[in-house]
């Protein structure tokens, strides 16, 4: 990858610094109540989950219960009841609702099953077995019950997976990427706001120096120009008088032998 | 978000089987059966002269119909189609296989219980371990 924690391409200034700071804070932030989240699903998968394992085990039972109440029915009332119910189709009495149920912010669907209108019962049976055609039906109802309800699990079982995916995609986004950008960009800025306040102490250093030794200079001159107009008061510079003495001295030897 | 809004919230929507002959007369006798006006119905009788085709046509279209919520299938006939089961991930309508007569109920080849295995196989029911 290139440049895995790389940093985002930012003027550094002070503002853009505040601006970072808000931004890790957000994004600090959202990850804890993303993980929240996504600890909460998964809770709840897993109950979920059991639930969908035991209802399949249940449900193994009762369609073998009602297979057995249809053979049971055919002995008695003859082969032709296939027929008879096939000719017997027309609308649904039985169908399921579909609801939606929030949880953790995610929606699952719910299904319920209802009855509407009434079973056709015309011929089914009429012959002979319609007793035992009646507990067939009775056995497939509640087979149906359990389908339903198996169904509904199924389906938010298939809707949760996909919502961890999705929080846990986000949550690792977040804590990989995004935090580490932002990390890298708030000490860039914060080194290169160092940086440039020790640009300008050192200036400001150098700068003091200058005057400094400016003033040092001025005074330095100032005083010799000061000596220089006390002694020209007197009458003579002191200068002069120093030349006149050395001047002096050479001559007097010529003299004295 | 994007996935938001998927799930139709009807009130009234039908169950589809595709399932042996005995199995689908016992639901039918149960009042799941509908048949209406183009002469579709809501469930595929499969026996021996079944070809795949004709199941994963059945399949696709009651996938694709607005009006059915749940879909029962048997597993062996799921057995057959068992990559179209597998390949479909959306929750509606759900699949549920459900065992037949001559086959009973093995959870090893169920496409929702093999999905959990590798999420969590120590505990599933569907490693096989019995």
């Amino acid at each position: 990858m290139s440049g895995q924690s790389q940093r985002l391409n930012v003027v550094p200034t002070v503002t853009m610094l505040g601006i970072m700071k808000a931004r890790l804070v957000g994004a600090t932030r959202g990850h804890a109540l993303l993980k929240k989240k996504s600890d909460a699903l998964t809770v709840k998968f897993r109950l979920i989950l059991k639930q969908i394992v035991s209802t399949k085990e249940s449900m193994g039972e009762i369609m073998k219960t009602s297979s057995f109440s249809l053979t049971e029915a055919k002995y008695v009332a003859g082969e032709n009841i296939k027929h008879v119910v096939l000719e017997n189709v027309q609308t649904a009495n039985l169908k399921v609702r579909s609801r939606q149920e929030n949880v953790a912010g995610v929606k699952l669907p719910k299904f319920e099953y209802f009855t509407e209108g009434e079973t056709k019962n015309d011929l089914t049976g009429l012959a002979r077995g319609g007793q035992q055609v009646q507990q067939c039906r009775a056995a497939y109802v509640k087979a149906i019950e359990v389908l339903v309800e198996l169904a509904s699990l199924q389906t938010s079982f298939l809707t949760l997976d996909e919502a961890i995916k999705t929080t846990n995609r986000r949550v690792n986004a977040l804590e990989n990427v995004v935090k580490p950008k932002l990390e890298n960009t708030i000490s860039y800025i914060k080194g290169e706001l160092d940086e440039l306040e020790r640009e300008d102490f050192f200036r400001l250093k150098k700068i003091q120096g200058f005057k400094k030794r400016e003033i040092e200079r001025k005074l330095a001159e100032a005083k010799l120009l000061a000596e220089d107009q006390f002694s020209l008061k007197k009458g003579v510079s002191m200068n002069s008088a120093r030349n006149l003495l050395s001047a002096g001295r050479e001559k007097d030897e010529d003299i004295i032998f | 978000m994007a996935n938001r809004a998927q799930i139709p919230t009807s009130n009234s929507a039908l169950i589809a089987m595709i399932a042996d002959e005995d199995t689908v007369v016992g639901f039918l006798l149960a009042g799941v059966g509908n048949v209406d006006l183009r002469r579709k119905t809501n469930y595929l009788i499969v026996d021996s002269k079944t070809t795949v085709k004709q199941i994963e046509d059945a399949f696709k279209e009651f996938m694709t119909r607005e009006d059915i919520a749940v879909v029962l299938i048997s597993q062996y006939v799921a057995n057959m189609i068992r990559f179209l089961v597998d390949s479909y991930n959306k929750p509606v309508p759900a699949i549920l296989e459900i065992p037949s007569k001559d086959h009973p109920y093995d959870p090893a080849h169920d496409s929702i219980l093999s999905r959990v295995k590798y999420l969590f196989s120590a505990e599933s029911v569907a490693s096989g371990r019995r």
